[in-house]
């Protein structure tokens, strides 16, 4: 017998559309997230140029990758209630077929 | 002060337990806190279970250390939230029940996915307990004058108090009032900061007078250093690797060490401290130790934008950050260094290093940018496991199960990365004040934060201590329940189908506590002294490695079999552990000579967690036939 998740989630039929944006934005941010490691490691001295307001690359980079990803977070929310909100009201939106993913 | 704030926290703490121990008598309410918690506050509670004695005292210890390079790990273990929010948060949702085995199996209901998944959260909860552990005895030890074992023992019992009254319930509103405090209060000590300012004499507001490191012109005469100076003797000299030499000199009739540096002047002895072993007990610089003779705090900028003898006092958080940036402000950092002298005496010195602000505000302190090929493999190791080590904590994962839907877990995930984010921006603001007010223990780097807090005040330091022990208890909880869940639910409710009712699973899941919270207190003795930040790092490589291919596989690879799950498990642990057990660091901590180690580098992850992908895609394809027939 398959174990069952605790609360019932219900059909979701925003699902394939939140599981590809998610796999977009989080394809968006490992790159940027890659680069600065890549910085990192074959041009450690560029980390030190200051780039704005006295601050080096070092911080700046650190910084943007720690506030974007909160940004990007808010607009991943904010796409999936639009999307979320715009299926519940379509009568045919349960139809949507399987992609075979996890929560399609 | 620091006592009375620390018993009043313990009693409310353990005071609430008690309370929703009353209201939790089903396995639902024990491991899942009965699924109805609100996004908002499982957010905060997220931020709870993740900024650990790792993030508060690790990270900042590592700024105030190696500057930027401490840093990264607040980097990383951000980014790590990515992964948790676009790729494992809603699916592991509608997946799981109770823990992040259910989400595993269920597809499949196979008993080797039971079994190895339970083993895996065992063993990265375990990994993840240590350095809580250690942070536990770091922060009691001077909070409460008491040893460090006697310090690790007293949180294990408090958390397993807490665990076993009201499992995921307790452990989540401890969370929330510990991840909120924690951001306040850290808010307030970064705005004191920079109410202060920078100065070049930091005297802890006052408190402490500066002390000026004094330096002696030296020559050398047949390999032999010899000084000058009226009433200096040289005693002995002992020549470490990389050309480091340390003099034990006789100064006005103090015996200590002090480090010999070339400098524009022609070769100096630079002032250090020291700590001597001999028979009679331990000396520190020179004189017995005692309450009153002690390592003394250090850490200050001999220049700010090039000038000496300045004070900034109030300061914006951009010139703050700019001053440290600019070439011309110099940075004064302290190294250890340990040997056996020609009295066959056991030294640890502790020497200063100036270094340039644009020099210690980049990478490259810490971590070998700059070196072989496998340093830098070494550095990019470890980046990658904090990227991915996040989404396959075990501890973590669980926290999706105490909200009611879907959307909760994405909300209370943004919630957390708020949290957290602004969090790990303090880091780097308590980092470098701590070495800008002087307050480093210079042979502990994980106390800089709640010393930098002492240094405005003893309720400060309290209320920051505090804090930073309900971070302990807090983390350590929530590892605790996920351990447990892996014993009692996972392991003998499923895998063995003991068939057991509500409440005995509740009972198994309570004692299983027990039982693993001795485990923790033990290691937190063992691993005394390691850097906690460090020791997280290869929790994270160790989760990364046996979790996040199975989840991630799980979700996106339709051939994934139950056989390619369990197996990718197995190399993941098996292949971390045994890359870490063979790694220079560890032959550090048995007192072997690190070159000796047969693996070259510290953090496993670019090798483990490769490898368990690899494993599932090969075990998947070939087990292909007989799994779908």
């Amino acid at each position: 017998m398959l174990h069952k998740p605790a609360a019932p989630a219900g059909k979701d039929p925003s699902a394939s559309y939140k599981t590809r944006l998610g796999i977009w934005m989080f394809l968006f941010y490992a790159i940027f997230y890659g680069i600065f490691v890549a910085i990192n490691l074959l041009n450690p001295q560029a980390m030190g140029n200051i780039v704005v307001a006295g601050l080096n690359l070092a911080t700046v980079y650190g910084f943007v990758l720690i506030i974007g990803a909160l940004l990007e977070a808010l607009l991943y929310n904010m796409l999936c209630g639009k999307k979320e909100a715009e299926l519940a009201n379509k009568p045919d939106a349960n139809d949507e077929k399987p992609t075979g993913k996890v929560g399609a | 002060m620091a006592i009375i704030v620390f018993i009043i926290f313990v009693v409310i703490v353990i005071g609430l337990s008690f309370y929703l121990g009353k209201r939790t008598k089903s396995s639902s309410g024990y491991y899942a806190a009965g699924g109805q918690i609100k996004w908002g506050v499982n957010g905060i509670a997220f931020a709870g279970d993740y900024l650990s004695a790792a993030s508060f005292l690790g990270i900042c210890g590592l700024i105030a250390t190696v500057g930027f390079d401490g840093f990264l790990y607040s980097i990383g273990y951000l980014a790590g939230w990515i992964v948790a929010l676009f790729v494992v948060a809603e699916p592991l949702k509608k997946l799981g029940k109770f823990t992040f085995t259910d989400a595993l199996d269920s597809k499949f209901n196979s008993r080797s996915i039971k079994l190895t998944a339970a083993i895996s959260t065992l063993v990265v909860s375990v990994c993840y307990l240590i350095p809580q552990m250690v942070g536990a005895g770091v922060l009691v030890e001077p909070l409460l004058g008491i040893p460090h074992a006697y310090g690790v023992a007293m949180v294990g019992a408090i958390v397993i108090t807490i665990v076993a009254t009201a499992g995921m319930a307790s452990t989540t509103y401890v969370q929330f009032i510990k991840g909120a405090l924690l951001i306040i209060f850290s808010t307030v000590l970064v705005v004191a900061v920079l109410i202060r300012g920078l100065t070049t004499q930091p005297d802890q507001g006052g408190k402490v007078p500066f002390y000026q490191y004094a330096s002696i012109p030296a020559m050398i005469m047949d390999g032999k250093v010899q000084v000058e100076e009226p009433g200096v003797e040289v005693l002995d000299q002992v020549g470490m690797k990389g050309g480091l030499v340390f003099v034990l000199l006789s100064n006005q009739g103090v015996q200590n060490w002090w480090h010999a540096s070339d400098t524009d002047q022609g070769l100096m002895l630079m002032e250090s401290q020291s700590v001597v072993v001999k028979p009679d007990g331990q000396y520190v610089n020179g004189a017995p130790l005692s309450p009153e003779n002690q390592l003394r705090q250090v850490g200050n900028l001999e220049q700010i934008s090039g000038e000496k003898d300045v004070n900034t006092g109030g300061i914006s958080f951009l010139k703050f950050l700019s001053s440290f940036t600019d070439k011309t402000t110099t940075v004064r950092t302290w190294k250890t260094s340990t040997f056996t002298s020609n009295t066959n005496e056991k030294v640890t010195v502790y020497y200063f290093s100036d270094v340039t602000g644009d020099r210690f505000l980049r990478p490259g302190m810490k971590f070998k940018v700059e070196g072989t090929v496998l340093e830098r493999l070494d550095f990019l190791s470890l980046m990658l496991a904090l990227f991915l080590g996040t989404a396959a904590l075990p501890h973590i994962l669980i926290r999706y199960y105490t909200v009611p839907n879907p959307a909760s877990a994405r909300k209370s995930t943004i919630v957390a990365i708020a949290a957290i984010g602004f969090f790990y921006i303090l880091t780097l603001f308590m980092g470098l004040g701590a070495i800008a007010n002087g307050v480093l223990n210079p042979a502990d780097s994980n106390m800089s934060a709640p010393l930098l807090a002492r240094s405005f005040g003893e309720l400060l330091f309290a209320i920051i201590s505090a804090i930073a022990f309900a971070t302990v208890l807090g983390t350590v909880s929530g590892l605790i329940v996920a351990a447990s869940g892996a014993v009692a639910h996972d392991f003998m409710d499923r895998f063995m189908d003991k068939k057991m009712d509500d409440r005995r699973k509740v009972k198994a899941g309570k004692v299983a506590a027990f039982v693993i919270g001795g485990i923790a207190i033990l290691l937190g003795i063992l691993f005394k002294g390691m850097n906690v930040s460090f020791l997280v790092g290869l929790a994270f490589a160790v989760a990364a490695s046996a979790n996040l291919p199975a989840i991630v596989m799980l979700l996106f690879w339709k051939k994934t079999t139950p056989k390619g799950i369990a197996s990718s498990i197995v190399v993941g642990i098996v292949a971390s552990l045994t890359l870490i057990a063979f790694s220079p660091e560890l032959y550090t901590l048995y007192g072997l000579n690190p070159l000796d180690a047969p693996i070259p580098i510290n953090n496993p992850g670019i090798i483990s967690i490769p490898l368990s992908f690899i494993t599932l895609v090969v075990v998947s394809l070939l087990t292909q036939k007989k799994e779908t027939t």
